[in-house]
């Protein structure tokens, strides 16, 4: 029998995790991407990555409370065995990339340093100065080299997936590919293929995501057949340095540090920000919230200075949409402290943001969202170690990791979460595949028909060739990319309109009939950059449409997804206690309705016509129960108070009916 | 005072409003075995424009300045923010990213336009892409790795002292960018081509074998230091000393410095030139004395 071979697709956190995972237990790699694995996204995380670790334990912190934080961070809408397996990985995960020699900032004493992050009471965040995700990363490509030194990985980079190739049975028996250099398109044979791509952000146009970004490779699978899960939830940063061709993210240490946000009162005033007194000046935050300032929560952030600018038309340009994030008036200890980040601004804008505000604009950030994966659970409600079903997606022998895979951030993802998320998926993947690949139904990928393997490549060199010799058509695909960015952005970020979203929809459908009549003006066959971007342009829209869809469907707010019109109103504080009381019974009668309906994946296949069909799965949350979020709610206390007395009640009789059911049996 | 002074100075930042169209001039090349040639592009200036949003707009206008259809130049990029490395290229005469590249400054210092070459000591795949596999080749010769036992849960890493990490961590942002190879005059470029009836992994090898034996640049010294510096890689510094002084080793350097006065990330190339110049000369002396 040939030797069995996996093929990974995506050499970021996540493909190199389960590339070398795999390679140490035997198994033979062949790893994809479009750049060399090196130049992955996984770079651009700045902030660390968490777990707990011995200092928080001692504080009262567990893998519980970490795994609570995660759950209830993101809406508790992930299914929780997979989540409560992550965190109790963390410090494993942790301890072996400090082997793996990644430069953790360092305590006096020696031991690794950690720092706190939004969502949590505990300093939970290792750190490697301000590029911890490049130095994880890093740790990661070394040990896969020494993989690829020893002879058990092969890499291709500047490699194009085109999609899984199914056989007659549905199952998944390796990849079609091109060479972004000489453009030769070949089949890769594997007994199963994980797919790690990262997420979708160029769907948005500019966004704080790398240009490989595209989700190409998950809207690949998607047309084959595999489900992709919570398209809706995309996370979108409050700060972000908009540029011309992307939007680099500004860390909320600057707020942290005493950053203040605001605007000119006067439109688009055209004085020079320093000179604008005080009086002239809306701290719009400060206003608003004035306990938390301008340390409000990211999505309250976020949904803030977006409005500010669309709905009270005072962005500070008149063309383009930002707000001063001013630390002019700050000390210069505070400016050392910040060091970094405040060197990205000047760096890119060309000006000092010691001397001059900073304008700044929410971005794109991270898809929640991504292709549906499925998993093993046990008794306990952990994983089941080695199960192949852990991270495949519905198609046998396809699996997901990482960023593109919906299953650990539900609704809204945790700061420093994704790294964790990224590799302990990746690790996680290998011996599940291993044990899919002891028992392949119809055998191993090598005894299929070279036949088989041929017709799958015939059929995408087919497209290529008519994609390359298309005439007549016009259009031209940069140009339709740009007012997809501009759609997506407008209706499906911060906020979101019923009836935008459908207008949008509408418009996304009419620009992906015009893709389909993209003119190349390069139709030549060797390095054409032009003819990969116009198709990975054609695959934004499966997944653009999904994203619209169920955003447009999904009736409530959960997390990053925000609709005004369902947005649940606090109570009249100023009641009579009895009818604070009866306010509060029926909130939480709401809530608990909107749990039972919305609670729920939402789970998109692609139908035939193109038109996304959307279903929507129960969640597993049978280890911490969903709870509301009642952030700066009027009548918190109140709703509180009651939901705490439903809880109790609950568990009283729960605890009697368990006690009535053993009388029973014995 | 002083700064206040400054800032009332005239300068060409206050007086020169920016230009409403650039122009730029690309070294084009369309494969490998083709001669290179130039090409003019015109502009329209934007805010906050970058080298690549002018490339970007280039494959959007799809026509020279003299309004000819051009087919998009081909360059390499990712992550626009100065850490992934991809998108090195030679503008106006000097390497480094085009991401940080901001058309602005470079019009102050150059108002004629902006050009665009693709590095001159790595193999022109297309235009400004380069095939900089030598360069992670030289990672594989150095062992740049820490040999683990395994993945297994084995405890935390050693530990070590904030100033040691301080040494490391810089060292560590290395992005493989190749700047400092562009700028060394000891490290020439190495251009191969299959020959007629060479099979793929013939000619993968001969290029290995050619990679090899020439030199290794300052990027792979530097990064044998992090590993010999690092408490658990020190144990097989050895292995990675040997790498050093064999052919194409750090004898090699000539001490142009070149390296360190454009590294991006501001690494101290020379200092662990030096301090493997010593590592090399002990560890040679031992293995002559059998020590």
């Amino acid at each position: 029998m040939a030797k069995q071979r996996v093929l990974i697709v995506g050499g970021g956190l996540a493909g190199l995790a389960a590339a070398m995972q795999l390679a140490e237990s035997g198994t033979d790699v062949d790893l994809m991407s479009l750049t060399p694995v090196k130049r992955s996204h996984s770079v651009c995380a700045q902030g660390g990555i968490n777990s707990v670790n011995e200092l928080t334990r001692q504080q009262g912190d567990n893998e519980h409370l970490h795994f609570d934080d995660t759950v209830y961070g993101g809406d508790f809408l992930q299914h929780q065995p997979p989540v409560k397996e992550m965190t109790e990985w963390g410090p494993k995960i942790i301890n072996l990339m400090d082997r793996l020699g990644v430069p953790f900032n360092r305590t006096p004493e020696g031991f690794r340093d950690q720092r706190r992050f939004g969502g949590t009471l505990f300093k939970r965040t290792a750190f490697a100065g301000a590029t911890t995700g490049q130095q994880l990363l890093y740790a990661l490509d070394e040990q896969v080299r020494r993989w690829e030194t020893a002879g058990k990985v092969k890499k291709y980079e500047f490699w194009d997936f085109l999609g899984p190739m199914l056989d007659e049975n549905g199952i998944c028996r390796g990849a079609v590919a091109q060479d972004l250099v000489t453009m030769e398109i070949r089949t890769f044979p594997a007994d199963a293929v994980i797919v790690g791509t990262g997420g979708c952000g160029l769907i948005f146009g500019r966004s704080t995501m790398s240009m490989a970004c595209t989700g190409s490779a998950a809207a690949r699978c998607f047309r084959v057949g595999a489900k992709y899960g919570n398209g809706e939830f995309i996370q979108v940063h409050p700060t972000a340095i908009p540029g011309a061709d992307k939007l680099r993210l500004m860390s909320e240490s600057a707020r942290g540090e005493g950053g203040r946000v605001w605007v000119p009162r006067t439109p688009q005033d055209p004085r020079d920000p320093k000179s604008i007194p005080e009086a002239e000046r809306y701290y719009f935050l400060e206003e608003r919230y004035p306990k938390y300032g301008n340390l409000v929560p990211r999505d309250i952030a976020t949904r803030e200075i977006f409005s500010i600018c669309t709905e009270d038309g005072l962005s500070v340009e008149k063309d383009r949409l930002c707000v001063y994030l001013d630390l002019t008036h700050l000390p210069k200890s505070a400016h050392d402290k910040l060091g970094g980040i405040l060197d990205i601004y000047e760096k890119f804008q060309g000006v000092d943001p010691r001397e001059v505000p900073m304008k700044i604009f929410p971005a794109v950030h991270y898809s929640m969202g991504g292709l549906w994966v499925d998993y093993e659970r046990t008794p306990s409600g952990g994983l089941k170690p080695g199960s192949p079903k852990n991270q495949v997606t519905n198609i046998p022998g396809l699996y997901a990791i990482g960023e593109c895979d919906y299953q650990y951030h539900g609704a809204n993802r945790l700061g420093a979460n994704s790294l964790l998320s990224c590799i302990f998926s990746g690790l996680i993947v290998a011996p599940g595949v291993q044990n899919w690949m002891k028992a392949i139904p119809g055998g191993p990928a090598a005894d299929k028909p070279s036949s088989f393997y041929e017709a799958e490549r015939k059929k995408h060199q087919a497209a290529h060739d008519k994609l390359l010799h298309r005439t007549g058509g016009g259009e031209n695909p940069y140009l339709i990319h740009q007012e997809l960015g501009n759609v997506m952005t407008k209706a499906a970020t911060v906020v979101r309109y019923n009836n935008v979203l459908r207008d949008a929809y509408a418009t996304v459908c009419e620009l992906q009939q015009r893709a389909e009549k993209c003119s190349l003006s390069d139709t030549g066959n060797w390095t054409n950059q032009n003819v990969v971007f116009t198709k990975a342009l054609v695959d934004m829209f499966p997944l653009a449409r999904t994203i619209l869809k169920g955003a447009l469907q999904r009736d409530e707010c959960r997390g990053a997804h925000f609709k005004p019109e369902f947005s649940p109103a606090g109570i009249d504080a100023s009641a009579s206690p009895t009818d604070r009381r009866r306010l509060a019974e029926e909130w939480c009668d709401r809530f608990e309705l909107n749990t039972a309906k919305w609670c729920k994946s939402t789970v998109a296949t692609l139908g035939a016509d193109g038109e996304p069909q959307i279903a929507y799965e129960d969640v597993d949350t049978s280890l911490i129960t969903p709870r509301p979020r009642l952030y700066g709610l009027v009548g918190a206390e109140a709703i509180e108070q009651v939901w705490n007395e439903r809880q109790a009640a609950k568990k009283n009789g729960a605890a009697t009916n368990g006690s009535a059911v053993a009388a029973t049996a014995s | 005072m002083i700064q206040a002074a400054s800032h009332d100075a005239p300068s060409s930042h206050d007086h020169a409003p920016p230009p409403a169209t650039f122009t730029v001039r690309v070294l084009r090349q369309d494969a490998p075995d083709q001669p290179s040639y130039w090409e003019k592009h015109t502009i329209v200036r934007e805010n906050d424009m970058n080298v690549i949003s002018v490339l970007q707009r280039m494959a959007a206008q799809a026509e020279t300045a003299d309004g000819n259809p051009v087919t998009p130049v081909a360059w390499d990029c990712n992550c626009l923010e100065e850490v992934c490395g991809a998108c090195t290229m030679l503008i106006n005469g000097r390497t480094r990213q085009a991401c940080s590249a901001l058309v602005d400054k470079l019009l102050v210092d150059n108002p004629e336009g902006i050009e665009l070459r693709p590095m001159s000591k790595f193999p022109v795949l297309r235009d400004l892409m380069v095939s900089r596999a030598r360069l992670f080749r030289a990672l594989q010769k150095a062992k740049a790795w820490i040999p683990v036992d395994g993945y297994y849960d084995l405890g935390s890493g050693p530990k070590q002292s904030p100033a040691d990490q301080e040494v490391a961590y810089p060292l560590s942002e290395c992005m493989s960018c190749g700047c400092c190879l562009e700028a060394c005059p000891q490290y020439t470029k190495i251009e191969l081509t299959k020959r007629d009836g060479e099979t793929d992994a013939e000619f993968k090898a001969r290029e290995t074998s050619a990679y090899d034996g020439a030199f290794i640049g300052a990027h792979a010294i530097s990064q044998v230091m992090l590993f010999n510096t690092h408490p658990t890689g020190k144990m097989n510094a050895g292995e990675r000393l040997d790498a050093l002084t064999a052919e194409g080793g750090i004898q090699v350097c000539g001490n142009a410095q070149n390296c360190v006065a454009v590294c991006p990330k501001h690494i101290p190339l020379t200092t662990s030139i030096a301090r493997a110049g010593r590592a090399t000369t002990l560890h040679s002396l031992k293995k002559f004395f059998d020590l």
